[in-house]
């Protein structure tokens, strides 16, 4: 796709996101939460598309957002908005920090050694927040109830999670431009190689694991106010469901691609929201076909199985006079 | 002449194998020096010993007055000591404008400097390397579809792009179309007069390297064997010995 086509291609999509939950009130909370899995899987794909490291703890920012915005929130003593918006930023905070931490703990582990390593990451992060008093423990939190009608929320919650998710998606298509982007790719296709270049593949990885905890922190605090209760397991550190889905999603569309985390959330969501009210009591094993479907017939996603088909349309040329 | 690089006892062990056993020898600056050697001699190890692959055994290594025996590898290039792989290492998934844009080290290596768009005079400055190595027109190829021959010498294009101070190449003729190792000859000794970059070449083709190099040293067993001029590697018994009954 040129750039045009991008951008024609992005105003169609901003207008219609815009205009989607006047149309269809009824699907309010789908929406909104459509705009979470995109989400997902652009922080997903910036480590594990990108720079080639598959990672299944990115949970771990996003409940960590959640239950900082929602702490703040009850013990900050400030109006609605004022606490959201404070408690999102402080969520972010943590989580960047969080992602630098274990970052420079983790992120020199290379393969699938790294990712092992996140699995256990998200599993202790729920274990601990069920056994912390302070976040409610295994009761969970209820963060303060939002202030109007509860068909209003879905709307606020609907366009701030659009907003977010335009966001990142503007700096990611940004970052991905640049060397850093670059850099990133070069570790995913040699790190050896990138080494021995010079490049401080070490911190070029930790700086993209701060970013996607920077954009999931921020998304975590949002969430637990639209979803109205947060479960250590189920809702923060939901490593089976969210943790999974961002991966499936990323991959659906296409890893390592600027529009096929957005594509595969999309793909994602829709089919999943058409299993569950159709196939009542079937839709785990459906998910789990669907899961074997993508693994199996779409390796590469649909943009990359798009791009070795049509490699001219994306701008790759095989051979040039 | 001074020496850029001074390797004094260098031994490295793998397991039982002893790859490289107290090996001493040094890189004059702004020179042509070759390494030869059998399979197996430990060439490529003492290469991966000099820019902080694995940790040496014991001795130690000095680049530009500077010991670097217990740095790390990037660390080292960043020093201006770059190395191409035997094996060919380039990032297949990106194009070749991208694999040289990436290898562009003017501005350092900092976060900030990263993140900037790629500069009019980046790109200029890769199709002119892109173009002194003969692969102007694969430009816009993913580099990992490139034949063998021309991922070798986009790696070399790659490292000329770091303005390095020393090369240590691996084998650069391997793989290369017969018919285009003298271009390659040529293009060494023009980046070795022209920019005054330091090569330190290991190779396997004899007439590449008896036409090439100023100074030879020749490894069999994981020990230097001879060091000295072509002539002299030419007419040295041990070295005609371990080639003969090497092979
Ligand atoms: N990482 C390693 N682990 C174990 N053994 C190794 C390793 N690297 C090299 N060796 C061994 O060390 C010895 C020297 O190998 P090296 O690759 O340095 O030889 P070389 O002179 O470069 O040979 P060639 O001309 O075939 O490239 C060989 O016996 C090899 O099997
Ligand atoms: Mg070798």
């Amino acid at each position: 796709m040129n750039g045009r086509g991008q951008i024609i291609l992005g105003i169609v999509i901003v207008a219609a996101a815009l205009a989607a939950p006047l149309v269809f009130p009824a699907f309010r909370a789908q929406i909104a939460m459509l705009w979470i899995m995109v989400l997902f899987a652009l922080t997903w794909d910036i480590l594990g598309g990108q720079t080639g490291y598959n990672t299944f703890g990115n949970i771990i920012f996003f409940g960590t957002g959640m239950y900082a915005a929602a702490v703040f929130q009850r013990d900050g003593g400030f109006d609605y908005f004022p606490g959201l918006f404070i408690g999102m930023g402080l969520g972010a905070v943590i989580s960047v920090v969080l992602a630098a931490v274990l970052g420079s703990m983790i992120l020199r582990m290379r393969g699938h050694y790294f990712a092992i390593a996140t699995l256990g990451l998200g599993i202790a992060a729920g274990e601990i927040a069920s056994g912390w008093n302070f976040i409610g423990a295994g009761s969970g939190m209820s963060p303060p109830l939002f202030p109007g009608a509860p068909g209003v929320s879905y709307i606020f919650f609907g366009y701030l999670f659009f907003g977010l998710a335009l966001i990142t998606f503007l700096i990611l298509a940004w970052v991905y431009r640049t060397r850093f982007g670059l850099a990133l790719n070069a570790i995913r296709d040699n790190e050896d190689k990138a080494e021995a270049m010079g490049l401080k593949t070490d911190t070029y990885k930790i700086a993209a694991w701060m970013l996607a905890a920077l954009f999931l922190g921020l998304c975590g605090g949002a969430a637990g106010n639209m979803l109205g209760f947060i479960d250590p397991r189920d809702t923060a550190f939901a490593g089976a469901t969210f943790g999974v889905w961002m991966v499936l999603m990323a991959i659906l569309g296409g890893k390592g691609t600027l529009w096929g985390p957005v594509l595969g959330a999309f793909v994602f969501h829709v089919t999943q929201e058409i299993l569950w009210t159709h196939l009542l009591g079937w839709q785990r094993v459906a998910l789990g076909l669907i899961i074997v479907g993508i693994v199996v017939f779409f390796p590469q996603g649909i943009l990359g199985w798009a791009r070795t088909r049509w490699p001219e349309r994306f701008g790759h040329r095989v051979e040039t006079p | 002449m001074t020496e850029q690089l001074v390797i004094t006892g260098v031994s490295k062990r793998f397991g039982g194998i002893v790859a490289n056993e107290s090996i001493s020898l040094s890189v004059p600056q702004g020179s042509i020096t070759g390494m030869i050697g059998p399979n197996g001699s430990g060439k490529t190890t003492l290469f991966n010993s000099i820019v902080g692959h694995h940790p040496v055994d014991g001795g130690s290594i000095t680049f530009e007055g500077r010991e670097i025996t217990r740095l790390r590898v990037p660390q080292i290039a960043r020093l201006g000591m770059i190395r191409t792989f035997q094996q060919t290492r380039i990032f297949g998934k990106m194009t070749c404008m991208q694999n040289m844009a990436i290898s562009d080290a003017d501005h350092g290596y900092g976060l900030a400097a990263l993140l900037k768009p790629i500069s009019g005079e980046t790109r200029d400055r890769s199709e002119a390397l892109l173009d002194f190595c003969g692969l102007h027109s694969k430009r816009h190829l993913l580099a990992g579809d490139l034949s063998f021959g021309q991922q070798k010498l986009l790696e070399f294009a790659m490292a000329l792009m770091i303005r390095p101070r020393m090369l240590l190449l691996d084998e650069p003729t391997a793989g290369i179309n017969p018919t285009l190792i003298n271009g390659l000859i040529e293009r060494l000794i023009r980046v070795n007069q022209d920019l005054g970059i330091t090569l330190f070449v290991i190779e396997h083709n004899m007439r590449v390297i008896m036409n090439l190099a100023e100074n030879i040293h020749c490894l069999a067993y994981g020990k230097l064997l001879a060091s000295g001029t072509p002539d002299d590697i030419r007419n040295d018994e041990r070295v005609i010995d371990a080639y003969l009954g090497g092979h």
